[in-house]
């Protein structure tokens, strides 16, 4: 299975979720928060913190730690607040 | 903070409507005690979108106060601004506008007659055409049958106007206590000489009744009840998005739910932003007592008539959905003025969803009436002793 | 027709269908994961199949969300999305249930800290989750903080998921001793085993466990480079003098659990000191609705295990199954919960977590409120309860809700959090779908639920 994040293909399995294929490949970060744009990633791990929001195919606030990923997915890092595309 | 045991006058519940209140009196020089039995703006005003509109109001004497309450407001967040510094004057306070849209050609005409009466009344109300409210509301729908800008419609946080407020009120000597509730009057002489709070007796010279959807029940057990009932409301808010709507914009047909007296579920669009970028969508009138539990239906006619108008919306998150019990009179006009039954009870309730906006007319009408000032607006309509208002005593 | 809805399938939730099941009973059991055992016997995700069996009768609803429960009468109708997580096109049902088990859990609290924002600082529970579903380590040099037995195994997870764990760092007093000499009640407890076991595992990694001590800074521009540990005094103020600087990549800090509780207030169920008030049935105060596990109490996976078994067969008695009441278990809750009490006891979070922060310290990560503008809006505003607290502040508005902040803000405001976990939305949900018209399956039906019995034993 192949996923696009932020335009650049990445290796993913059957059952793994955002969180899981981009921390494997050692990102840390995948969204700025809207205030400060500070970098945010995973943190709960367990789908109540919201603070690992991503971006999949052109749907924001998607929890990274709890979206099992789909061959072909278009992950991109999400800047602040965003609108579905 | 000295807790004080006499107070000029005791305001019962520390919503907007009685922290406007113990403002005004307070300005006029009293020493004011509110009380509230639980925490002072937690009830109704902290359900409420923070809508000042003139926009929604039929000429009458409820358009009347919210005109001299359009006024007052930036007035007086001016004045505590002076008085008490620019962090607790931060009420959000946002002119931005209303823009009425009706999706429906069957909803222009009332929509043009509403509009030309309120212009007759003094509203700023410029009827528009489909391009320019796409102009003016980029993600509006493109189903624009006709519509409506008032520029004169707020916006403002009710949670923050309240404390600010209240925080003058202590400010000037008076005191703000929360989980406090009040039982009853101390009358002496068919006049008021204090009320009873908590497991004491606080000794007054007059008393106010700004119990909101509440107001009823104290004034029972005032032994003065006036009809005003609960009217449920929710609201939903959506995650925090980038810039999608400017003003407050509103279906056509929430003017007539706003009227209308039905026990049924009435829902129309209300779509605004705030200032951390989430959007809430209100709104809805259910008359159900002071039932709390969450009825998906009232939900989803939110989200339905939202994406209607905005339908930029639908992909969105709604991420809560608050509710609040709105004060609700038979003839939909607040009660504000001196009971009739007992000298030194006072009544300021029965806004409906309109507390917000009215509140400092509100305040201002009733500390004109305790001083024999001439009133900031006619007060006649919203005399206690008017037949929809005033309840038999109950034996 | 004899149907009843549990939601959550771990250790409790799977408990409570299973005992339901074997009476007969009709279950409907929803979880967000893929695969069933929450939390605490999280599968790998990547490998095939279930580890994990049901009886016949229990309709497990994976990748599904409970967005709202709504009281109707005779029962309540539970509301759910199922499909990817947070999609647009997720699948849409609305069951009908007299009887009802809550199971939904706890997540670790984490207590803030300078730098608890930065990327590479996590919960523990995320470090575990991660290693455990995703076979992957949060980090190359891991520093684990916070308090409580649950450290240990989350620091084994690490290790086997090839992370280096450079330092454990527990708060109240050394596990490794509390075990080796536990109060009374607690001697012979089934986990004792296991925790020594993890023990031993970061001995034999020489991984350095040091007790009465806390991360209480993490370090970077974009991203942990470094944290500062320091020894604590007996109300958690840092010792000065004892800071440490300790090179790391990723923070994983739990400070133990809390309750998911939205779910249970929109049901109605009376909550005390944080917990879902049960009976000897785990019955709530709510006809009708059973809760198991970590709401009533956090106590662990064999507790919750127990409480759903006693849980599932009061709610299959509740719809009319003839059920004897189920003594071991019962039994095992009430030792259960005397273990459970006296480790809570044993590892409380103490007040001088506050003095860690400074004024720019995040206190809401959504929101980004600082400490600072917390205090203000609290001192200038006189604010007195959760609901004005977050309007006043912005505290807790955030798309989480106050599940991250809410104890924290509420403690270092003085107010009672409790107010934080009403949340009739349980997860977002987006417009689209909540427009949709959901078909109601298995109404209630009125005359039937008339019938409803009480439990009691």
């Amino acid at each position: 299975m192949r996923v696009l994040f932020d335009g650049e293909e990445f290796e993913a399995e059957e059952g793994q979720t955002v969180a899981g294929v981009l921390l494997a490949k050692g990102v840390r970060s995948w969204r700025t928060t809207r205030g400060a744009g500070r970098p945010r990633g995973l943190f709960c791990g367990i789908g109540v913190c919201f603070d690992c929001l991503v971006n999949v195919n052109g749907v924001p606030d998607v929890r990274a730690c709890q979206r099992v990923v789909a061959d072909g997915d278009d992950i991109r890092t999400q800047t602040g607040a965003e609108l579905p595309s | 903070m000295s807790r004080i045991e006499t107070a000029d006058v005791v305001v019962i519940g520390a919503g907007i409507i009685g922290a406007a209140c113990a403002e005004a009196l307070s300005a006029s020089g009293m020493r004011v005690l509110v009380v509230d039995r639980g925490a002072p703006a937690g009830g109704t005003t902290a359900g409420g979108e923070g809508n000042v509109l003139l926009s929604d109001k039929a000429p009458g004497p409820e358009l009347d106060l919210a005109v001299a309450s359009r006024r007052l407001w930036p007035e007086l967040i001016e004045s505590l601004r002076a008085e008490l510094g620019d962090e607790i004057a931060r009420v959000e306070w946002e002119p931005k506008g209303g823009l009425v849209v009706a999706t429906e050609n069957d909803a222009r005409g009332p929509l043009a007659i509403l509009a030309e009466a309120q212009r007759r009344a003094g509203v700023q109300a410029t009827a528009v055409d489909a391009a320019t409210a796409r102009e003016m509301e980029p993600h509006l729908t493109e189903h624009v049958a006709a519509a409506v800008h008032y520029p004169e419609d707020a916006q403002l946080q009710p949670v923050l106007a309240a404390t600010a407020m209240l925080a003058a009120v202590r400010s000037r000597g008076g005191d703000v206590r929360g989980w406090s509730e009040a039982h009853g009057l101390v009358v002496v002489n068919g006049k008021v000489a204090g009320v009873r709070v908590g497991e004491g007796t606080i000794a007054c010279g007059a008393v106010v009744n700004a119990c909101g959807p509440w107001a009823g029940h104290f004034g029972a057990a005032a032994g003065a009840p006036v009809e005003v009932l609960p009217r449920r409301g929710m609201v939903l808010v959506t995650a925090p998005l980038p810039h999608v709507v400017s003003r407050k914009v509103y279906a056509a047909d929430y003017v007539a739910a706003v009227a209308s007296s039905d026990v049924d579920l009435q829902v129309s669009a209300v779509v605004e932003s705030t200032a951390t970028g989430t959007v809430l969508i209100g709104s809805s009138r259910q008359r159900v007592g002071f039932d709390e539990a969450l009825q998906v239906e009232v939900l989803r006619r939110l989200a339905r008539s939202a994406v209607k108008l905005f339908p930029v919306l639908a992909g969105v998150p709604v991420m809560r959905a608050y509710g609040g019990f709105r004060p609700y009179t038979p003839d939909h006009l607040p009660v504000i003025g001196e009971d009739p039954r007992f000298r030194g009870l006072w009544h300021a309730s029965g806004h409906e969803g309109a507390g917000i906006g009215l509140a400092p007319a509100t305040g201002r009408l009733l500390a004109d009436l305790m001083y024999g000032r001439a009133p900031v607006v006619d007060p006649t309509r919203f005399r206690v002793d008017r037949p929809a208002v005033i309840a038999e005593v109950r034996t | 027709m004899r149907r009843i809805v549990v939601v959550g399938a771990g250790p409790a939730g799977m408990a409570a269908a299973a005992a339901a099941a074997r009476h007969g009973v009709d279950v409907v059991l929803i979880d967000a994961g893929a695969k069933l055992g929450g939390q605490y016997h999280r599968q790998d995700a990547l490998a095939p199949g279930d580890a994990f069996v049901l009886p016949g009768n229990v309709e497990h609803v994976a990748d599904a969300t409970v967005w709202a429960i709504e009281p109707v009468d005779g029962g309540h109708r539970v509301h759910l999305r199922i499909g990817p997580a947070d999609g647009p096109r997720r699948h849409g049902r609305a069951v009908e249930a007299r009887a009802l088990v809550l199971a939904t859990g706890a997540y670790d609290r984490a207590l803030p800290f300078p730098g608890w924002d930065l990327p590479g600082v996590f919960t523990a529970g995320a470090a575990q989750a991660l290693a455990k579903g995703q076979g992957v380590a949060v980090g190359d040099r891991v520093v684990v903080g916070g308090t409580g037995p649950f450290l240990l195994p989350v620091t084994a997870s690490l290790i086997g998921a090839g992370a280096r764990v450079v330092e454990v760092a527990e708060a109240n007093a050394a596990v490794t001793g509390w075990l080796s000499d536990p109060p009374g009640a607690l001697a012979g407890w089934s986990k004792t085993g296991e925790l020594m076991r993890f023990a031993a595992a970061l001995a034999r990694h020489r991984v350095p466990y040091r007790s009465r001590s806390a991360v209480i800074e993490a370090h970077g521009i974009d991203v942990v480079e470094s944290v500062t540990v320091a020894r604590l005094d007996g109300l958690w103020n840092p010792v000065p003098g004892t800071e440490r600087r300790i090179e790391a990549d990723a923070v994983a800090v739990g400070f133990g659990f809390t309750p998911q509780l939205e779910l249970a207030l929109a049901a109605r169920c009376r909550v005390e000191d944080g917990f879902v008030v049960v009976d000897a049935a785990q019955g709530t105060s709510a006809p009708g609705v059973f809760a198991a596990g970590e709401l009533t109490g956090i106590g662990g996976a064999a507790l919750a295990a127990s409480e759903g078994e006693v849980a599932g067969a009061a709610a299959a008695k509740f719809v009319g199954a003839a059920v004897e009441p189920p003594l071991k278990a019962m039994a095992r809750v009430r030792s259960g919960r005397k273990f459970a009490a006296a480790l809570n006891a044993a590892y409380p979070v103490l007040p001088g977590w506050q003095g860690w922060l400074r004024d720019d310290t995040i206190v809401c990560r959504c929101e980004e409120v600082t400490k600072a503008a917390l205090y203000r809006a609290v001192d200038e505003r006189d604010v007195e309860a959760v609901r004005s607290l977050k309007l006043v502040s912005g505290a807790g508005l955030g798309l989480c809700q106050g599940r991250v902040c809410g104890r924290n803000v509420a403690e270092l405001a003085g107010v009672d959090a409790a107010g934080f976990a009403k949340r009739p939305i349980a997860s977002p949900i987006r417009l689209a779908e909540l427009a949709e018209e959901e078909p109601v399956e298995s109404p209630i039906d009125a005359e039937e639920s008339g019938r409803a019995l009480g439990v009691e034993y």
